[in-house]
């Protein structure tokens, strides 16, 4: 059977060299979550405790139960706060390196644009601009594949959803200059 | 022999054209999505939830089943043919599985890890097919205190026995119950969390944070590592096929063992990673050659593959029997059954029959049919691999965002989604888990309802958790588990000790 045995290759040129210098450390980003988590249980917690969060004469009021949630989840931040301040020199580990990020804001920027842009053109023409642009600008591939598998993907997407499955989607100008 | 009577009804609710057409599509897009970058099981069921909406629930769990057990074989093609584990409990399979794909024996490692998914899967659905049925019958007499405390057990179980630190996993968890109660209060119909906001009024929907944490910050991951690849192509034969079944039954023992660990870990929220882990260190301890293992040995597919698949379905079985689901995957189903309209629980078989039964009779079919369309389908899904990932990322993106939008048809829920993309990139990064944030989101509101539906029914007695031999001891089991680190090194020490001092004597 080892006739059979073809390789499949796929090559990554843009990929992120391993000698890149490091933008953050892992100990920095820990302390800077658990100090959001700790903002975020504080305010919950004091939105539960105005919304009443002790006991009446029906049982716990609405705020009881969220209330020593965000307790708890304070009281777990401030430790992870402490163990990162602690472990801070043992924890330099980089969080993510410059050529990661640089990959990663590739994909994000996009994706935020595309969230941005279905506000206005609705889901589908966003889609095809997502896919298309992606594919040419960051995959670097031939225009008129790039075209053609955002036109498909898009189309298939369409039949689909709000087509077959009667999944409306939100539309903008392009469709309901079809009439959708 | 009830089980086997309602069995049959099961197969003659599954076998209509229509259900077997989306069964084969189901398990086509579960293969798919096995065998892609940067999706899997948990993501693929989310993100392809939408197209359920409109079905009745049979025909949607049949399809969102498939497309699990299409994933849960996909994800193996990837693991042996390129060493790249397309899923945390696939990694097991590359020690032995790749080396074999380099010697030119890829078909007998692809038939023995589709082969052994199959027979774990069997061994789990018949003991859903039995046990589930009495568990839900006996859990039929559960009070709000008896729920609130199996709840209790699931989330204390997470914490004591986790592998991540255990801050971590108190974080994610409590997170989780917290955003699980934004909106409406569903006892008093009072806001909760909302700060005037129209949008949270809703909630945060469960779906729409799961593609969030899942679909899109695995996109970001992926991006960061090289994309690279080469691996092996391989077409099955059917003579590979047969010797290597010719072969099965000199491994009965593994098989049996593997099997047991990943009903068992399927069952408690330990989960399909752990199990193949375990599967395959007991292969090879109990291995007359342990050193033979990581070089090409059959049985090092055998063993992982096995207790992955058998935990992956059972975890199936408290999601039906009691609506606790033992995984990522089980708990983005009982989601679903929430949109269809279906209230998970031991009730579900008493009043959904057709549901349930269907359900349990596709897995045996899906299995079945899976396997057969993946021995003969190999060559086809592994060069979906060709694809370059610049144009799968996107096309990733949009169904996520189709996912998302359609579930409330919500602008809002799209910006969520994005939102919980970082949250989930960031948390990964820093050694946050996220299977407990899941659990609890899905969970909360139960969780809460039972609890307070109990202090409303004992004034406020928290006795109410021990009030009876039943209720008790699952409160007290879940306080031990949650403070199971400690004892066990308490434990520990006091044997030491008592070592210790004959031996000074």
């Amino acid at each position: 059977m080892s006739q059979t045995d073809l390789e499949i290759v796929v090559d990554d040129p843009t990929a992120p060299e391993d000698d890149s210098p490091s933008v953050v450390s892992s100990g920095t980003i820990e302390i800077c979550v658990c100090l959001l988590l700790l903002a975020l249980a504080a305010t919950l917690g004091y939105d539960n405790w105005r919304t009443g969060a002790s006991w009446d004469s029906t049982g716990p009021e609405p705020g009881y139960f969220p209330f020593y949630l965000s307790v708890i989840l304070g009281g777990g931040s401030l430790y992870g706060l402490i163990a990162a301040f602690v472990a801070h020199r043992a924890a330099s580990e980089s969080f993510v390196t410059r050529a990661q990020a640089r990959r990663v804001m590739a994909v994000f920027a996009p994706t935020l644009l595309f969230c941005l842009v279905m506000q206005f053109l609705g889901l589908y023409v966003a889609s095809f601009l997502l896919i298309a642009g992606f594919m040419r600008l960051v995959g670097r591939i031939a225009l008129w594949k790039s075209l053609l598998t955002a036109s498909l993907f898009t189309a298939i997407m369409f039949v689909t959803f709000d087509i077959a499955f009667d999944v409306i989607m939100p539309k903008g100008p392009l469709e309901a200059a079809f009439g959708y | 022999m009830e089980a086997f009577g309602l069995l049959l009804h099961g197969f003659a609710v599954l076998l209509t054209w229509k259900t077997l057409v989306l069964m084969m599509v189901g398990l086509v897009l579960g293969i798919f999505v096995g065998v892609l970058p940067g999706l899997g099981g948990p993501n693929g069921v989310a993100i392809l939830l939408p197209l359920t909406f409109t079905m009745d629930p049979t025909s949607a769990i049949v399809m969102l089943s498939c497309i699990y057990w299409g994933a849960l074989f996909g994800g193996a093609i990837t693991s042996i043919l390129f060493n790249i584990p397309g899923e945390a409990w696939s990694v097991a399979t590359t020690f032995d599985g790749y080396p074999m794909a380099q010697q030119g024996r890829a078909a007998e490692a692809l038939t023995a890890a589709f082969t052994s998914s199959f027979i774990g899967s069997l061994v789990a659905v018949l003991l859903i097919t039995f046990l589930a049925p009495m568990i839900s019958s006996f859990a039929l007499k559960f009070g709000p205190p008896e729920f609130f405390a199996v709840y209790l057990l699931t989330f204390c179980s997470f914490v004591g026995l986790g592998r991540e630190a255990k801050h971590k996993t108190v974080i994610s968890m409590s997170l989780g119950l917290l955003l699980a109660g934004v909106g409406m209060d569903t006892v008093s119909g009072q806001l909760r969390m909302t700060f005037g906001s129209a949008e949270l009024l809703r909630g945060i929907n469960f779906l729409v944070a799961v593609i969030g944490l899942f679909g899109i910050s695995e996109i970001l991951l992926t991006m960061e590592e090289r994309l690279a690849l080469r691996g092996h192509a391989a077409s099955i034969s059917l003579r590979v096929v047969l010797s290597v079944w010719k072969d099965l039954p000199k491994y009965w023992v593994t098989l049996l063992r593997s099997s047991f660990i990943g009903c068992w870990l399927g069952i408690t929220p330990g989960g399909a990673i752990a199990a193949s882990f375990m599967g395959y260190n007991l292969a090879k301890r109990f291995a007359k050659d342990p050193e033979s293992f990581g070089k090409g040995r059959i049985e090092g597919v055998f063993a992982p593959e096995t207790a992955a698949h058998a935990s992956g379905t059972s975890a199936l079985l408290p999601m039906l029997a009691l609506g606790i689901p033992g995984s990522g995957t089980a708990a983005i189903l009982l989601g679903g059954l929430m949109v269809w309209g279906l209230n998970p629980g031991p009730l579900l078989f008493v009043e959904h029959k057709d549901f349930v039964w269907g359900l349990i009779a596709s897995m045996y079919l899906g299995n079945v049919v899976g396997l057969v369309l993946v021995l003969t389908t190999v060559p086809i899904f592994a060069s979906i691999l060709r694809v370059p990932f610049a144009a799968v990322a996107p096309m990733i993106v949009v169904s996520c965002a189709i996912g998302a939008y359609a579930i409330q048809n919500a602008m809002f829920d799209i910006w969520l989604m994005l939102g919980f993309g970082v949250v989930g990139y960031v948390f990964k990064k820093i050694g946050i888990p996220l299977a407990p944030f899941t659990l609890a989101l899905v969970l909360g509101n139960r969780a809460e309802d039972a609890f307070r539906l109990s202090m409303i029914g004992s004034s406020g007695n928290l006795k109410v958790f021990w009030s009876n031999g039943l209720v008790g001891s699952i409160t007290t089991l879940a306080i031990l588990l949650l403070f199971w680190p400690v004892i066990d090194g308490l434990l520990g020490r006091a044997g030491w000790m008592r070592r210790a001092k004959p031996a000074s004597n």
